[in-house]
C-alpha cells in the first residue's frame, strides 16, 4: 500500500511525459496516434514483445538499479555502474570464451561470478581512493567509466577481437556458458536471477544488521560512529563494492544471456538509467523491480515506435526525464513537509 | 517611560497547538528585560514574532508607540529591532567584516569596521565594547565561542538596531565569558539601550535583568519588576510546581576505582564533575573515556555509556524511528540480536516499555526522533545509555538546550545511576551545574587535570579555568 502511494507521483508522472512526447512529435509533424501504439506494441504488444523486448532490457536496469540503492543508502554516489557493467562484461566474455569444455552447471556460475568480481574490482579504486584519501566517488566513479569504455574499445580490437580480425567485437563465448532460455522467447534465466535478488536485497534491507547500518551510515555518518560506533569507512566500502558487484553482474548477464558476445556500446546506458530507476523506487528493492520493469517497457517500446512509425528512438527520453523530474520533485516536497532543509 | 516595544494580545497556532495564547508583553527603553520559561513555553515564538519571522494570527506589534506589521525580518530590522539567534547565524569560511557585511546587507558596510558608524549613543558604545579583541579580518572558524556570540550580537547591530532580542545567548558560555556578556548588556541598558533576554537559567536573571516576564504553555504567567521576585516564586511560575530546585547530592557508596586516566581516578558511586573553558580538551578527554576516540592510556573498567552533547547529530538520527536509534546503540543486544538478523518486533516492544518508563512524550516507539522535543529526545538517549547497564558513564553537556523538568530528570537519573554503583564523568559548561550534581569537581586547563578542594569558592574554580594559578 505505501509502495502504491509512492508510485502514484512516477505513474502520473509518465502519462504527462506521453502526453509531452504525443505533442512534440505532433508538433514536429509526426502521426503521434501511430507512434504511441507501436510504443505500446512494441513494449506489451504481444507475449513475444513483452518477454523479449521489455523483460529483456529490465533485466539489467533491475540487477544495476538494486547495487545503486545499496551505495545510495549508504551515502556514496556511486554513478559509475556504467564502467562496472563493461568491466563485468569484458570479464565475462573472456571467461565465456575458455569455458568450452565445462558444462553449463559449472560454465555459467563461473562466467557471472568472474563478472561481479570485475565489476567489484572496477569500483575498488574509487573505494580506497574515498575511504583513505576522501576523494569524492562521484568524480572518481564517473571518470572510470570513460577508461571502461575506452578499453572494451581496446579489448573488441586487440586481445579479445574475433579471430578473423575484422570486426570490432569478440567471437561468441561457448555455448555452454550461456544462459538457457525460456522456450520461444528470448528471455534468459537472468530475469529470474534479478527477481531473486530482489528478494535478497529486501530482506538484507530489512531484517538485517548490516541493511541497518548502512542506512543509519548513509542518513547520519556522526551518530553512527559515535552512537553506533559503525565503521563508517568500511561500510562505505562494502556498499561500493557490492554496488559494483552487482552492476558486472549485470554486464556478465548481458553477455552471458543476451548478446554472447563484446561489442562497443554493449550498454545503452543502462548504468544511468538504474540511477533514475533506483531514485525513483525511493531506493526500495520491490520499488527497483517495479520501476526497472517500467523503464525496460519504455525502452521496448522506444524500439518498437522507431520500427513501426519511423520516430527515433531518443525520443523516449522525453517521457523518461519527465518520470525523473517529477519524482525527484515529490521526493523533494515530501522531505520539505517533513521540515527538513533541502540536501 | 514610554515602552519602546509593545506586543499586545498575541495569539498564535500551529496546527493543533496554541502556542501563543493572548500574550501581552512590554519592553521599556533602558531595561534588561527576562524573559523566562521551559521549553516550549513560547518565548522565542513570541520574539519570532516581534522579529518579524511569524506573523501572528491575532494582535499587534508597537515600536515606539507605532503600530507595525512585520512581514519579514527585513522590516523587522528596518524599524530598529535586532536579534541573536538561539544558535550562531554567522558563515565560519567568512571573515568578521564579512559577516558584517552580509548582515548589514551591503559589501564594505561601515558595519564591518571597528570605528563604524556609532548610532545612537548606547549602541555606539556596546559596538565598540564588543570589538574588543575582534580583528574584521578575522575569520569566524577560527573565533573562540564567547567572540562568536559577541559577532552575532554586532550582526545584530549592524542594521541600526536599538532593540536587541537576545534567545539564550549563553547557552554556549562558560561562566566568566557569561558574566562579561551580562555585563555588557546592563552597561548597553543603562545608556538608554533594550534588551529582551531569553533564557531559562534562574541565575542569569538575578544577576542581570530588571525586570522579568515567566511564560509557560503559551501564556504569561507573571511579569514585574525582578525585586519583588523570589527564586523559588520564579520557578513554580516556570513549571507550575517549587519543588524542582535542583538540591546538592550526597556522595553514594564509594565503589572500586572503574575509571583511571593521568591523575584522574574515579570510583563506583561518585560523580565527578569536570570545568573547563571551551577548546582545553576536555572534550577530546570525555572521548577518550567513553571509547570513541583511541583511549590512549584512559583505563576504563566495565561497559561505558556515552552521552554525546549534540542530540541531533551525535546522539540520535532524527530520521530515524526511536526503536531504530535504540537499536543504533545497542546493536549487538541479545535480545533483538539472531546473528546477522535484526527481530525488529521486540526491540519495538521495549521500546515501547522505555516510553513508558521514561514517560517520554511521543506517539509511540515507531515516531521519528526527530518530531520529539528536546527534553524528550534527550530522555530517548538516557533510556537506551542505562539500557546497556553501564558501569561507567560519561555525560557532555547532558541538559544543554533542556528546561527545568527535563534537567531534574536528567540530573535524577545521574544520581540514581552513581547510588547504583556506576562511575559518573560529567562535563558542563555551566558552572553551576556541575557544583550542583557532581560529588568532586575536577578542572581542565589546556589538557591537565586540576582537583577542586572542598570548600573553594565559584570564583576561585573560575579562576582555575582560564588558568590562573591558584
Amino acid at each position: 500500500m505505501k509502495l502504491l502511494l509512492r508510485l502514484r507521483a512516477p505513474i502520473a508522472a509518465a502519462l504527462l511525459g506521453l502526453l509531452l512526447l504525443a505533442a512534440g512529435l505532433t508538433a514536429l509533424g509526426y502521426d503521434a496516434g501511430a507512434a504511441l501504439a507501436a510504443l505500446y506494441r512494441g513494449a506489451f504488444g504481444s507475449w513475444y514483445a513483452f518477454t523479449s523486448a521489455t523483460l529483456v532490457r529490465a533485466v539489467p536496469l533491475i540487477v544495476i538499479g538494486l547495487g545503486i540503492s545499496i551505495s545510495f543508502r549508504a551515502g556514496a554516489l556511486n554513478i559509475g555502474a556504467e564502467g562496472q557493467f563493461a568491466a563485468g562484461a569484458m570479464a565475462a566474455t573472456a571467461t565465456g570464451l575458455a569455458m568450452g569444455r565445462w558444462p553449463g552447471i559449472v560454465a555459467i556460475p563461473v562466467v557471472l561470478a568472474v563478472g561481479a568480481l570485475a565489476g567489484a574490482a572496477w569500483v575498488a579504486v574509487p573505494v580506497v581512493l574515498r575511504v583513505r584519501y576522501r576523494v569524492q566517488e562521484v568524480i572518481s566513479t564517473l571518470l572510470l567509466n570513460f577508461v571502461a569504455e575506452a578499453l572494451v574499445s581496446f579489448m573488441v580490437q586487440g586481445p579479445l577481437q574475433e579471430s578473423k580480425r575484422i570486426y570490432p567485437q569478440s567471437d561468441p563465448i561457448a555455448g555452454s556458458a550461456r544462459l538457457p532460455l525460456l522456450p520461444g522467447t528470448r528471455l534468459h534465466l537472468g530475469f529470474l536471477l534479478a527477481v531473486g535478488l530482489v528478494a535478497v536485497v529486501a530482506v538484507v534491507f530489512a531484517r538485517t544488521i548490516w541493511g541497518f547500518r548502512l542506512k543509519a551510515v548513509g542518513e547520519a555518518p556522526r551518530a553512527s560512529e559515535v552512537t553506533g560506533r559503525i565503521n563508517v569507512g568500511w561500510t562505505v566500502a562494502a556498499a561500493l563494492l557490492w554496488s559494483g558487484a552487482l552492476a558486472g553482474l549485470a554486464g556478465a548477464l548481458e553477455v552471458s544471456g543476451v548478446t554472447y558476445a563484446l561489442f562497443q556500446n554493449l550498454s545503452p546506458g543502462y548504468g544511468f538509467t538504474a540511477i533514475a530507476v533506483a531514485l525513483i523506487a525511493g531506493l526500495d528493492p520491490v520499488g527497483v523491480l517495479i520501476a526497472g520493469l517500467g523503464f525496460g517497457a519504455l525502452e521496448a517500446g522506444a524500439a518498437g515506435m522507431q520500427r513501426d512509425a519511423g520516430v527515433p528512438a531518443v525520443a523516449i527520453s522525453v517521457v523518461q526525464a519527465t518520470i525523473i523530474v517529477v519524482a525527484l520533485l515529490s521526493v523533494a516536497r515530501a522531505r520539505l513537509a517533513r521540515g527538513e532543509a533541502a540536501a | 517611560m514610554s515602552p519602546v516595544l509593545q506586543l499586545r494580545n498575541i495569539s498564535k497556532r500551529f496546527g493543533s497547538v496554541v502556542a501563543l495564547d493572548t500574550v501581552s508583553f512590554e519592553l521599556a527603553r533602558g531595561e534588561v528585560h527576562g524573559l523566562l520559561g521551559e521549553n516550549g513555553a513560547g518565548k522565542s515564538t513570541l520574539m519570532h514574532v516581534a522579529f518579524g519571522m511569524i506573523s501572528p494570527d491575532a494582535g499587534e506589534v508597537l515600536v515606539q508607540d507605532t503600530p507595525v506589521r512585520f512581514r519579514t525580518p527585513r522590516d523587522a530590522k528596518q524599524a530598529g529591532v535586532g536579534m541573536v539567534h538561539q544558535h550562531f547565524t554567522s558563515v565560519p569560511e567568512l571573515t568578521v567584516a564579512e559577516n558584517l557585511w552580509l548582515a548589514a546587507g551591503r559589501f564594505g558596510h561601515p558595519a564591518g569596521r571597528p570605528d563604524g558608524p556609532t548610532g545612537t549613543g548606547a549602541a555606539g558604545r556596546l559596538r565598540a565594547r564588543l570589538w574588543e579583541g575582534l580583528s574584521p579580518l578575522a575569520r569566524v572558524a577560527d573565533l573562540p565561542v564567547g567572540a562568536k556570540q559577541r559577532l552575532e550580537i554586532l550582526q545584530a547591530l549592524a542594521t541600526g538596531a536599538e532593540i536587541l532580542l537576545l534567545d539564550e545567548p549563553t547557552a554556549v558560555l562558560a561562566p566568566p565569558e557569561t558574566a562579561e556578556l551580562l555585563a555588557l548588556l546592563r552597561e548597553y541598558a543603562a545608556a538608554g539601550g533594550a534588551v529582551v533576554l531569553i533564557t531559562h537559567k534562574l541565575t542569569e536573571v538575578f544577576s542581570a535583568v530588571d525586570r522579568v516576564t515567566v511564560m509557560r504553555g503559551g501564556r504569561v504567567q507573571l511579569t514585574g519588576p525582578l525585586i519583588d521576585q523570589t527564586m523559588p516564586g520564579l520557578t513554580a511560575a516556570m513549571v507550575g510546581r517549587s519543588d524542582l530546585v535542583p538540591t546538592s547530592s550526597d556522595a553514594g557508596a564509594v565503589g572500586p576505582v572503574l575509571v583511571r586516566v593521568s591523575d584522574l581516578t574515579v570510583r563506583g558511586g561518585e560523580i565527578v564533575g569536570i570545568v573547563a573553558v571551551e577548546g582545553n580538551g576536555q572534550r577530546e578527554l570525555l572521548r577518550r573515556l567513553a571509547g570513541v576516540a583511541p583511549r590512549d592510556g584512559a583505563e576504563v573498567t566495565g561497559p561505558v555509556a556515552f552521552i554525546p552533547e549534540d542530540r541531533t547529530t551525535e546522539g540520535l538520527i532524527p530520521g530515524f524511528s526511536l526503536t531504530e536509534n535504540l537499536v543504533l546503540g545497542l546493536a549487538g543486544d541479545p535480545r533483538w540480536r539472531r546473528g546477522a538478523l535484526l527481530d525488529w518486533r521486540t526491540a519495538a516492544a521495549r521500546m515501547g516499555e522505555l516510553v513508558d518508563e521514561f514517560s517520554i512524550r511521543a506517539p509511540g516507539p515507531e515516531a521519528a526522533a526527530r518530531t520529539l522535543s528536546g527534553g524528550n529526545q534527550q530522555k530517548v538517549v538516557f533510556a537506551r545509555a542505562l539500557e546497556a547497564k553501564p558501569r561507567v558513564i560519561v555525560a557532555e553537556n547532558p541538559t544543554r538546550g533542556l528546561d527545568v523538568q527535563a534537567t531534574w530528570f536528567v540530573h535524577e537519573r545521574l544520581r540514581r545511576a552513581a547510588f547504583d554503583g556506576a562511575a559518573v564523568v560529567v562535563y558542563s559548561t555551566d558552572l553551576d551545574e556541575v557544583l550542583t550534581i557532581a560529588t568532586r569537581v575536577v578542572v581542565v586547563s589546556r589538557g591537565r587535570l586540576r582537583s577542586v578542594l572542598p570548600g573553594t569558592t565559584r570564583e576561585a574554580i573560575g579562576a582555575m579555568m582560564i588558568g590562573a594559578s591558584s
